[in-house]
């Protein structure tokens, strides 16, 4: 399959010190190389995640540049999803769960104590593996998020704001003459995209995707992964995938999960095809996982 | 080992195992087939009683003119059919809000102890008998008031109707996938408004057919209105008098001594039937169009 995000990459060094920063200290090894000049959107700093007595993270460190892709590769269970989870805090909706360490969104602690959860969920956005419109019509589905947070004033302002919204989803001219229709009544790949628009009318800074496409036939997966790469021009983007094709197409840095911990993370061609820790190499290669 | 043998093998013990399932399965489909029947037959016996013994006294004075007294023929029901629609109403709208708010706060944060303690309690007050109610309500109610009232009877039936919605509610709210909570909350939704402008639209066709399903219900008892709406021969439309409904009139009608009345009785259940019937219809109308409107 062609790889759309080869050619917007320059070749990076291949002597990298990034790679190991996971396992190592991340103080002093950042995983953005120097020839990205992008800033840090996320820093995982030690963070490590209990439901109940079962530990999901083991004291991640993790830094997550500006408009980039990044993507989380790893087996059932190892964390990722979790990990992208607490970014924007959806784990607060579990019980009995603990955190320790943190992670910064912009420089700003997510977890300190006054923070608000859900001003920081609107500048976060997120698209779920299963895609779930709401019960509305399509129009609707886009216009509630910025009703309710109050972004827009009056009926044309809204007008202008969910068809930009549904644009930038690629979905807009599948959809614009059936606007009042119900969101149900689209296929799957039409349903994930308008999550996405939905996602993107609040104006987040962050995207996260767990496993966007992971129910999509392969010609609506082409499109969700055409569309992640027009977003990263906007935003940051971060996604879980079980699919290794799918991480390399689409994605600039790759982190790989195992067992609550960061084994490695670096840029995605570079971890994909030269893998300095061994079980990278192993899951990646289909070993396991 | 049967799991190593060959196919051929397998085909040929497995040939006769399948011919007694295929057995076992045709004799259990049929019995569940005539337990499905005996279902219908009370129902349908129901039907041809009410049809034989009260269509022919239906008839248009039957909705438009109050009972007449005794000995006198004729008369109708009107007072009673207007009766027992006020006391569904006013029960619904007293029960409803309660019921749908119970409901969702057990569905949304009914692990904890008091949601646990509320449940139980909706459950006991499912299994109450609906007589106890009445005398329940009476002696709160009535006695207080000093008097029976239309009021009185809906309070009874809103205490039949709330642990039934409640609970139906509370079903129906947490069969909605939790992906589509998440979807509210992760935009920034507030937890209220999560529940408010998505959950509850998405249950809404489910709540809305339990509603209608208890409000059938109460519309046919009896036992809980003897002591509180108690009946009434005239018109009545004032909440803090006795007003006259269906059941209490065929109660009434049933056990009197007059041929006529007992006709009258006859025609007034058919009448209290196709009042339910019309609402269990409105009711399946209801489930057959979960996403009718947006």
């Amino acid at each position: 399959m062609d790889n759309p995000t080869t050619a917007s990459k320059t070749k990076t060094p291949s002597s990298n010190p990034a790679r190991k920063m996971a396992i190592d200290h991340a103080d002093e090894s950042p995983p953005v190389p120097s020839a990205d000049k992008a800033r840090l959107a996320i820093e995982a700093r030690a963070f490590s995640f209990w439901y109940g007595s079962t530990q999901a993270l083991d004291s991640i460190d993790l830094k997550v540049p500006e408009r980039r892709v990044t993507a989380l590769i790893g087996p059932s269970g190892c964390g990722k999803s979790t990990f992208l989870r607490s970014i924007n805090r959806m784990n607060d909706l579990i019980p009995k769960i603990r955190h320790e360490g943190d992670i910064l969104l912009e420089n700003d602690s997510v977890y300190r104590t006054d923070r608000d959860v859900v001003q920081l969920r609107k500048s976060v956005g997120m698209v779920f593996q299963k895609s779930n419109p709401f019960p509305k019509s399509i129009y609707q589905n886009v216009a509630y998020g910025p009703r309710v947070n109050g972004l827009v004033k009056g009926r044309r302002e809204m007008d202008a704001l969910v068809e930009s919204s549904l644009r930038q989803a690629a979905l807009w001219d599948e959809v614009k003459d059936r606007l009042d229709s119900s969101a149900l009544g689209l296929s799957g790949g039409q349903q994930q995209r308008l999550c996405i628009a939905r996602a993107l009318a609040v104006s987040p800074e962050v995207i996260l995707m767990d496993e966007p496409a992971s129910a999509l036939d392969p010609i609506a997966t082409q499109k969700i992964e055409e569309l992640i790469y027009e977003l990263k021009n906007d935003y940051t983007i971060l996604i879980v995938t079980h699919n290794m094709q799918q991480a390399a197409r689409v994605s600039d840095y790759t982190a790989f999960f195992f067992m609550g911990r960061l084994i490695e993370v670096g840029r995605t061609e570079e971890l994909f095809t030269n893998p300095v820790e061994e079980q990278t190499e192993a899951y990646i290669t289909g070993r396991f996982g | 080992m049967a799991s190593s043998t060959p196919s051929t093998e397998n085909q040929v013990t497995g040939g006769g195992i399948s011919t007694r399932r295929k057995l076992v399965n045709q004799v259990m489909l049929t019995l569940t087939g005539v337990a499905s029947v005996l279902v219908l037959i009370p129902l349908l016996l129901i039907f041809y009683y009410l049809l034989a013994a009260g269509a022919g006294s239906i008839n248009i004075d039957f909705f438009t003119q109050l009972p007449a007294p005794v000995g006198e023929p004729g008369g109708g029901m009107a007072n009673a059919i207007v009766g027992t629609l006020s006391l569904v109403l006013l029960a619904g709208a007293i029960g409803i809000p309660i019921a749908v708010g119970a409901g969702v706060f057990l569905a949304e944060a009914g692990r904890s102890p008091l949601g646990n303690f509320v449940r139980f309690i909706a459950d006991v007050m499912n299994g109450i008998p609906s007589i106890v109610t009445g005398i329940f309500v009476w002696a709160w109610i009535v006695v207080w008031m000093g008097r029976f009232s239309l009021l009185a009877g809906s309070i009874a039936l809103a205490v039949m109707l709330i642990p039934m919605v409640t609970r139906t509610t509370e079903e129906m709210v947490r069969l909605v996938p939790r992906e589509l909570r998440e979807g509210g909350v992760a935009l920034g939704f507030t937890r209220w408004r999560t529940t408010l402008g998505i959950v509850l639209p998405a249950a809404k066709s489910g709540i809305l057919t339990g509603i209608l399903v208890a409000l059938a219900r109460i519309a046919g008892e009896t036992a809980p209105l003897l002591f509180t709406a108690f009946g009434n021969p005239f018109w009545e439309w004032r909440l803090n008098e006795p007003i006259s409904a269906l059941p209490l009139l065929i109660y009434q009608y049933a056990i009197s001594p007059y041929d006529e009345w007992h006709r009258l009785a006859w025609a007034a259940s058919l009448v209290l039937i196709g009042m339910v019937l019309a609402i269990s219809l409105m009711a399946r109308f209801i489930i057959k169009n979960p996403y009718r409107d947006r």
